[in-house]
């Protein structure tokens, strides 16, 4: 099963590269955005088949790994 | 001679290769990159350095710069474009040169001297080079060359690898490949070979007491040969 | 909220402390103000601990421009040109999230300099980690020099030297210390003395978030097992901002729109408003409204605690505000006039229209507290008697080999092939010598840099330890070719309300001061980091000693590989066989115990000034001090440098080969000469009372001893180079 996950930085932790994209595309001339946010996105396909099971073998792996929990959330999205 | 040297924020290499340009007689302008003309110019360069911190992708904001237009159609226009490191990574963006430049295989960052063997002499930047392989200076973390399958026949039927990094015979192998890039490339030309990019840094190899002195002998032939 | 004892507890403020405050304010402070007075009296802001001994440190001398108190020193290399320098730690943040933390360290100390006005020229670090068998430290160690490599590489400051240890000590506190360079005019140097009343207060550079507040606090608290709930919302470091940021500042201070400048590090706002106002004798009005917020909602409390990187105070002249905001627009900074200085000489804070602070500013400065902590004087411990048995079955090559091989002599490419070593085009000595150095851009000059430190001496007796790691940075300039001007120190300890830990503190200090005053090495900034320590354990104590000289002509520097075969090597300094601590004996005979090798400022400074004499006579082929693992480590790594060989003679002394060839004794170099220059090298050391001995003669390609024990050099290199690599990449 192929379960994905998006790792972004936490609300108050500053995002240089997301605030030096938001600064290029205002000056590109998009005006109309506010702020960006930069964050990772993984694809991770386990051998489990059991949706329950492979998404608490990817909690641990973002808690282990993936995620920096110091500075970084994670969202497990549910596989379709 | 004319040079003009590109300051995007972000860049430091842009001194030191001021300092080169004008050691081997080149009048150098120092240019903004928010400024929308180009001074005249006989040689441009986009400079090592970290532009845009190098975020979303290495030299991906500096390519979308005001002055970098002005350089877009001098380069169409035949004139000498010459990108080194982040300034490589910048044409690439542009797509002045064809390609991509990936992290390093290994990870990391390396600052070290390499050899690289010149490929292709038919053009101004090496025509006249006596040296078959220079050692020359490399800074980066993003240096994989990589292009698709077809990109790189297109390159090497157009003769377009400037140099490859080799060991200090010039043998291109595998294990003189410090960043894992496709063909060992270390800089490339665009078809008509007037805008180079490449990841080493001759700037910083222009005095005995420095890493070296084969970037003196580039910066000589190239004033020479633009004379 | 109403503060309370149990509050200003929790800020770490201790309750007699926190009457004090109560008394000095004759009232009970608000949140936001306990929250300053939490932040300025905590051990990072005030030196409460430490004050009373630094005082002791020699400060002074003929080429000091600038000595502690500012935020960085300055020293005169002639010309009027002037090397600003300093060395922070930034251990806690490192163990807690290693790139960021060892990545806004280095962002800190280059912010501290050019703060000055200095453009940063060189970069150094000396950073500790636990037992390589530690399951934490490769991480650790990985993310720690990503980190410094991340921010300095960007910034396009070369790293030029650096120190790595390994020691169980450090298994749960790691240590990251760094340290910057940076070139000035002498009449262009900035300072952090607010005067004038009326004159704008300016913010500049990134916005203030929620950023690891009470990051100051932190760093003074010791680790426990609850350390997860202590976490901050940790500093991101941004190294284009600090880029944009320099060459912004640089280009105001270029003019005269600038009265003092200062950056805000530790407590943010709060300690740089305060150090500016208190340093004028002055007051500062700020309306917290005008501050620029990356966050929505942010109280008081937190924009005065926020240690948000890559922002800088300043006070301009009158109307030049239209003037510096062109610049900081130009480099797409943030800037606003957020305040005024006043006559008050208080810190007065407004927050939507009402006063959220009203403080005066010596209660916060000079009427810190300021303790005279217990302390435990170290006694010498005895000396141990090396038995024959011991010795006699070991094989010097293998012995050498494995030496070569520890964590702490090994090659460190692996780390400093990740710096960016050759910005900037003036870096003639790369990092894997005894010093860094760097050309004054456009001169003939150069500047030498080291950093060291010598835990396990200092552990041992902080007396003698202090001292040693003084004049091992005085030797290492040396060895360059440099004459020594002067020191920064930081000094990372354990708790100082543990006995045993403040009485390391105090001696180690001592034995700084006693050195640079003897060398004329003065200290002109430093640093100190206290709680290094994980439970009640602390770390060995840790100073670590910044070196700084002047090279007058750059084509007389010195390197250590050896140059040519038939050359002759010497060793300088008298070799008495002091084993005891070296690497020999606790790595070979598995020995803790025993004193640290003597400390004889005499000798040292005599050695050291003959030698610059030999090398301004261009005497000296290259040269390298003996340090860890004794002569035949150091010439071992000469020969690996200058890929040649070595044919070694011991002398007829008393002591035996071991000793001879491993022993740690103080104030010796090894030089390559050549053989015509005897007479004259040898008439200059004996007319300077030099001990010498002539120890053998450079070869082709092995190290041959004593006729009958031989290794290649290609052998020995693969030893020393190979640990670290295979290390990181297991």
């Amino acid at each position: 099963m192929k379960i994905s996950i998006i790792i972004t930085l936490k609300k108050d932790v500053l995002d240089p590269q997301g605030k030096v994209i938001q600064q290029t595309l205002n000056g590109m001339g998009f005006d109309d955005v506010n702020e960006v946010r930069q964050g990772k996105y993984f694809e991770i396909d386990t051998k489990h088949n059991d949706k329950d099971k492979a998404k608490a073998k990817v909690d641990e792996m973002c808690k282990k790994l993936l995620a920096n929990l110091v500075i970084e959330n994670y969202k497990i999205i549910d596989p379709k | 001679m004319k040079s003009s040297v590109i300051t995007f924020p972000g860049s430091n290499c842009d001194r030191d290769m001021e300092v080169a340009l004008k050691k081997f007689g080149f009048k150098n302008k120092m240019v903004w990159h928010a400024d929308a003309e180009l001074p005249k110019s006989d040689l441009v360069v986009l400079p090592g350095g970290f532009s845009y911190g190098d975020y979303l992708r290495c030299g991906s904001m500096a390519s979308k710069s005001k002055i970098m237009n002005s350089v877009i159609n001098f380069a169409n226009s035949g004139g000498m474009v010459m990108g080194i490191c982040n300034g490589f990574q910048i044409l690439v963006e542009t797509g002045l040169v064809p390609g991509v430049l990936l992290r390093n295989k290994y990870l990391e960052f390396i600052c070290k001297n390499v050899f690289v063997k010149i490929n292709n002499k038919q053009n101004k930047y090496f025509k006249n080079v006596n040296n078959e392989v220079l050692e020359f200076h490399i800074a980066h973390n993003e240096g994989n060359y990589f292009c698709t399958k077809d990109q790189l026949k297109e390159i090497e039927d157009n003769n377009q690898i400037a140099i490859n990094y080799c060991d200090e015979n010039g043998k291109v192998e595998d294990k003189f490949n410090p960043n894992g890039s496709i063909k060992n490339i270390a800089g490339i030309f665009n078809k008509e070979k007037n805008v180079l990019g490449m990841m080493p840094h001759p700037e910083r190899m222009i005095d005995t007491s420095l890493s070296g002195e084969d970037g003196s002998l580039f910066f000589k032939n190239l004033i020479n040969n633009l004379k | 909220m109403i503060v309370n004892e149990q509050i200003a507890v929790d800020h770490g403020l201790k309750k007699d402390e926190y009457a004090k405050i109560c008394e000095l304010l004759k009232r009970t402070p608000n949140i936001t103000e306990l929250g300053i007075f939490s932040a300025m009296w905590n051990e990072h802001c005030s030196y409460k601990s430490s004050r009373l001994h630094l005082k002791k440190l020699p400060t002074k001398g003929k080429k000091v421009i600038q000595g502690p108190g500012e935020n960085a020193g300055v020293i005169d290399i002639d010309d009027n040109d002037a090397i600003v320098f300093k060395i922070e730690s930034h251990n806690h943040p490192s163990f807690i999230e290693p790139y960021q933390g060892a990545a806004t360290g280095v962002g800190g100390i280059m912010r501290d300099v050019f703060t000055m006005g200095a453009r940063p020229i060189a970069n150094l670090n000396s950073i500790h980690f636990g037992s390589p068998q530690h399951k934490k430290t490769k991480n650790l160690l990985r993310g720690v020099v990503h980190g410094i490599g991340g921010y300095g590489n960007c910034m396009g400051v070369p790293t030029i030297a650096g120190q790595t240890s390994f020691d169980s000590s450090y298994n749960g506190n790691i240590l990251v210390n760094a340290m910057t360079l940076g070139l000035v005019k002498k009449d262009k140097i900035f300072y952090s003395k607010a005067a004038g009343l009326n004159k704008p207060v300016i913010y500049v550079g990134s916005k203030t978030g929620r950023d690891g507040i009470h990051g100051a606090s932190m760093a003074s608290a010791s680790f426990d097992e609850k350390i997860e709930e202590k976490k901050p919302t940790v500093q991101v470091g941004d190294p284009f901002t600090e880029k944009l940021l320099l060459e912004a500042c640089l280009e105001l201070m270029a003019g005269d729109s600038i009265i003092a400048i200062q950056d805000m590090g530790a407590a943010g706002l709060t300690s740089s408003s305060i150090e500016m106002a208190s340093k004028g004798n002055l007051g500062i009005e700020i309306n917290l409204n005008k501050v620029p917020c990356r966050e929505t909602k942010m109280t008081p409390y937190e924009i005065m605690l926020s240690e948000s990187q890559e922002r800088m105070l300043i006070v301009l002249e009158n109307g030049k505000e239209d003037h510096a905001k062109k610049i900081f627009d130009k480099w797409n900074l943030d800037f606003a006039v957020i305040g005024k200085t006043t006559k008050s000489k208080k810190i007065e804070l407004y927050f939507d229209e009402e006063r959220v602070a009203d403080i005066p500013v010596n209660t916060l400065v000079e009427n810190s507290p300021m303790y005279n902590r217990k302390w435990k004087k170290a006694k010498l411990p005895k000396k141990n008697k090396i038995k024959k048995e011991d010795i006699k079955h070991l094989k010097i090559i293998d012995t050498l080999k494995k030496i070569l091989t520890n964590p702490n002599v090994c090659s460190k490419e692996w780390i400093w092939q990740q710096y960016d070593h050759t910005v900037m085009g003036d870096t003639i000595q790369k990092p894997g010598g005894d010093a860094g150095v760097v050309r004054v851009h456009g001169t003939d000059k150069a500047v030498a840099a080291s950093i060291d430190s010598s835990a396990v001496y200092c552990w041992a007796h902080p007396l003698t330890g202090g001292k040693q790691v003084v004049c091992e940075s005085f030797r290492n300039l040396i060895s360059v070719g440099a004459k020594p001007i002067a020191i920064t120190n930081c000094l990372n300890f354990g708790s100082p309300e543990n006995e045993e830990n403040m009485g390391e503190f105090v001696e180690c200090v001592e034995g700084i001061g006693e050195a640079s005053d003897y060398l004329k090495f003065p200290v002109v900034s430093g640093n100190v980091s206290f709680y290094n320590q994980t439970k009640d354990q602390g770390i060995k104590p840790t100073p670590a000693i910044g070196g700084v000289g002047l090279i007058k002509d750059y084509k007389n520097m010195i390197t250590m590989d050896f140059k040519k075969v038939d050359n002759l090597v010497l060793v300088i300094g008298k070799t008495e066989g002091h084993i005891d601590q070296s690497l020999f004996a606790r790595i070979i005979l598995d020995e803790k115990n025993g004193p640290p090798p003597e400390v004889n400022l005499f000798n040292e400074k005599n050695n050291g000034e003959t030698l610059l004499k030999l090398i301004d006579n261009k005497l000296i082929q290259s040269a390298h001090d003996v340090s860890l693992g004794g002569i035949i480590t150091a010439v071992a790594k000469m020969c690996i440098k200058g890929k040649k060989g070595i044919n070694i003679k011991k002398p007829k002394y008393l002591i035996n080969e071991i000793e001879y060839l491993f022993a740690e004794d103080q104030g010796r170099y090894i030089l390559e000469i050549n053989k015509k220059d005897y007479r004259k090298v040898a008439d200059i050391l004996n007319k300077n009372a030099v001990h010498f001995d002539e120890l053998g003669t450079i070869s082709e390609n092995e190290v041959y001893i004593n006729d009958k024990t031989k290794v290649t050099i290609d052998e020995l290199s693969t030893s020393n180079k190979s640990w670290l690599t295979n290390y990181m990449s297991k």
